[in-house]
């Protein structure tokens, strides 16, 4: 089912030229890349960050809840950014992705004597 | 094994002094040569918590670190903190959010002096204390 999953993105990636759909470049860190496919960089798509990261949870089961809330709002430890910028301050599962932008997960560095 | 110089070793217990008395923080880059994981860079980080119990990397921080690894070509190492009233060694908390079994977590005491610091590996849990050489 994941196979397919993979496969129906990359069929609505290849047909953006034609259809105007935005895509973007996402940068996945070490740690999620067995979740992701083992892949340093993929393409994808979305209207918005939360669309993003919606998108690549159904694609890959494996990192479910790692991304998003089941409310669907930002898992708490992980980082997004936008280019330079933490989506935290650009409305988070809202902020808008534009064409070309480079997107890049961080899990939250974290942690101390006790909670 | 983590091999740091004195300098690091230094910058790595002052930005955690400096921190007090919150618990302070920062990333290690650096290259892996084999089993040494060899210290380049260390960059402080604010404590976006500003908590004596807690601590979390500043997010801008964190990927200024990570571009600066991709410009240099080197790995993000690790990341060091500060106990400030206990010892250096991973907390249940520290373990629960160990994001990278690849990373090397330095542990620092400011519980009372010298100054304690100490690295260790944190794989599915289980923890596993690194010799650290300072060279």
């Amino acid at each position: 089912m994941a196979a397919g999953a993979k496969v129906d993105v990359v069929s609505r990636v290849l047909d953006q030229s034609e259809s105007g759909i935005m895509t973007a470049v996402l940068r996945v860190p070490t740690v999620l890349r067995p979740a992701l496919g083992g892949v340093a960089t993929m393409q994808v798509e979305g209207a918005t960050i939360g669309g993003v990261l919606s998108e690549l949870s159904d694609a890959y089961p494996a990192v479910k809840g790692q991304l998003l809330n089941d409310d669907g709002t930002l898992h708490r430890f992980l980082n997004v950014y936008i280019n330079d910028d933490d989506v935290r301050y650009l409305g988070g599962v809202n902020a808008p992705v534009a064409n070309d932008d480079e997107i890049t997960l961080l899990p939250a560095v974290a942690g101390g004597a006790s909670g | 094994m983590l091999v740091l110089n004195e300098q690091q070793r230094d910058a790595i217990v002052a930005t955690c002094i400096r921190a007090l008395p919150d618990e302070g923080c920062g990333i290690l880059l650096g290259v892996n040569d084999g089993d040494r994981a060899i210290v380049r860079h260390v960059m402080a980080s604010e404590n976006v918590l500003h908590s004596a119990k807690v601590y979390e990397i500043d997010p801008k921080m964190l990927l200024r670190a990570y571009r600066r690894a991709d410009d240099e070509v080197i790995d993000v190492l690790g990341v060091f903190h500060s106990h400030t009233h206990s010892e250096a060694y991973p907390s249940p908390t520290d373990v629960a959010q160990a994001p990278d079994p690849q990373w090397h977590y330095v542990l620092v005491s400011l519980r009372a002096l010298p100054t304690q610091l100490r690295s260790f590996r944190i794989v599915d849990d289980a923890v596993d204390e690194e010799e650290v050489v300072v060279s």
